[in-house]
């Protein structure tokens, strides 16, 4: 996974393969280079001896093989920076992952492509209620899929290519007024040591 | 500025559109592998470029869908398309330049582009 909008769009399928009505993502950067990413759910949840294993890259819900990289792989790009992975999940009343990364870090992977990544969850997903927040010392972005479907109503889907394009669109201008550049390159060698 | 506006405007259109869709009985399916190795492989890009074209195209008998984990890890990222009352076609080890030659020669001309399928691959 080279960006972090791609493991976004990976754990966030783990909700929907959960059942969940509604998924919540918050994305909050604070002026220290902290990001914190956060992935909520409705769906099943876990049982805790699953969810004592579920970042071991030998667990998986899948039953064709004994492997699951998702999890593992976040959880190593999270601690490769300083941050950390927690997962709270109840069964019967949904999952919350919480994933801290120092951005300026050198091991940190870009953002990538967010508005990409979200407008393809909600195409893969298009009765699923989503609510996305990514908030930044310079602004925010934002997007509720509830706010869309008002416009939309029930004859046109989410999943239509054009409305996936204006999604994307959308978000991307947002996005742009509210980036923060923490590459390590912007900040000096003493603060990534 | 994009504006929810133009959401209203994309409504309308689509709906028109929706009225000739419901009659047609040739509609067609591509499913891209979004699983863990399929996302990891470049599926995203894939999938972005199907929409893309699809919708540049205006084709309005096309479905896109996402699903999980096909089965052949090393080959992704993996498309599949189903043309009713045809075999099923496997396109594996995409990339998002590979697209426009598969919306045009199959999904509107019904002829596979067999370099890119799972059975050039093997």
């Amino acid at each position: 996974m080279k960006e972090l909008s791609l493991h976004l769009l990976d754990v966030a399928k783990n909700s929907v393969a959960a059942g969940a009505k509604h998924v919540s993502i918050t994305l909050d950067e604070d002026g220290d280079g902290w990001l914190t990413i956060a992935i909520a759910d409705d769906g099943r949840g876990m049982a805790p001896e699953f969810l004592a294993q579920v970042t071991d890259p030998f667990t998986t819900t899948r039953t064709t093989r004994k492997v699951g990289l998702g999890l593992p792989l976040l959880r190593l790009t999270a601690e490769q920076t300083g941050g950390s992975l927690s997962i709270d999940s109840t069964l019967g009343v949904g999952t919350t992952l919480t994933a801290r990364f120092q951005r300026r870090h050198l091991d940190c992977p870009p953002l990538g492509d967010l508005p990409g990544a979200v407008a393809l969850l909600i195409q893969g997903s298009p009765d699923m209620e989503l609510t996305y927040r990514h908030t930044t010392p310079r602004g925010e972005a934002a997007l509720s899929t509830a706010e869309l479907r008002d416009i939309l109503g029930d004859d046109v889907s989410l999943a239509e290519p054009e409305v996936f394009a204006w999604i994307q669109d959308y978000l991307t201008e947002q996005e742009n007024e509210a980036a923060v550049d923490a590459s390590p390159a912007a900040v000096s060698e003493g603060e990534v040591q | 500025m994009k504006s929810l506006e133009e959401l209203k405007a994309i409504r309308e259109k689509m709906k028109r559109q929706m009225d000739l869709r419901e009659d047609n009985e040739s509609n067609i399916r591509v499913v891209v592998g979004m699983a863990t190795c399929g996302i990891a492989a470049g599926a995203r890009p894939v999938m972005t470029a199907f929409l893309d074209e699809i919708n540049r195209r205006g084709l309005t008998n096309v479905t896109v869908s996402q699903t999980g984990c096909i089965g052949v890890c090393r080959l992704e990222p993996v498309a599949e398309v189903f043309v009713p009352g045809e075999e099923k076609v496997t396109y594996v080890r995409l990339r998002p330049e590979m697209v426009p030659a598969i919306v045009e020669q199959h999904l509107v001309n019904h002829s596979v582009v067999q370099d890119y399928t799972i059975g050039a691959a093997e």
